[in-house]
């Protein structure tokens, strides 16, 4: 399973309530 | 099931101005933790440390699941729920979606017959579960002929 994952969590926040979709958000360590 | 879903990350190295922000308004302790939010962005679940792939996918779809039910949108969780018990039966995740698979049904009909069912599903499997002992609440009363027992004179 591929998820996109953005980085600008202020306009995925903005799109999700524009949208009326979920979010995931991933606090994560692991190096990139 | 991530069509269902936008999706951000924050790597708390790279991204310690976010991290402070949101890893306070969420209140994260630990990574990985993954927070579903809802789309107001309220907090409907949570998963925190590594899982494996099925198990993961099981929570997602817990936290769709629960997000639907704090919107009332009962009809849909039950869906969701359920869903999550036949995908995933072997998950953790599993008992407690069907147990709020009949609390959202109940919801949706005010049928107390719905919660009597759902305790009778945790008595085919699950039976070890929290989830079962929190349902074995609303199993229904054995019948009694109101003879057998009764003390002889």
């Amino acid at each position: 399973m591929a998820i996109a994952w953005r980085r600008d969590v202020d306009a995925v926040l903005s799109e999700a309530k524009a949208q009326g979709r979920n979010v995931l958000l991933d606090f994560s360590a692991a190096p990139t | 099931m991530t069509e269902n879903f936008l999706a951000a990350r924050i790597n708390v190295r790279e991204q310690p101005d976010e991290w402070r922000r949101f890893g306070e308004r969420y209140g994260v302790q630990w990574t990985p933790t993954i927070v579903i939010l809802d789309p107001s962005g309220t907090e409907r679940h949570r998963i925190e440390g590594f899982l494996p792939a099925d198990d993961f996918l099981a929570q997602l779809a817990l936290g769709l699941a629960h997000s639907a039910f704090a919107r009332q949108q009962f009809g849909e969780a039950e869906r969701r729920f359920r869903e999550v018990v036949e995908r995933f039966p072997g998950s953790d995740a599993a008992p407690e979606a069907l147990y709020w698979a009949g609390v959202a049904r109940y919801k949706a009909t005010n049928d107390p017959s719905a919660l009597e069912q759902t305790a009778q599903a945790f008595a085919q499997r699950y039976q070890d579960s929290s989830w079962a002992k929190k349902a074995s609440v609303w199993r229904k009363p054995p019948q009694t002929s109101g003879v057998e027992g009764r003390p002889r004179a």
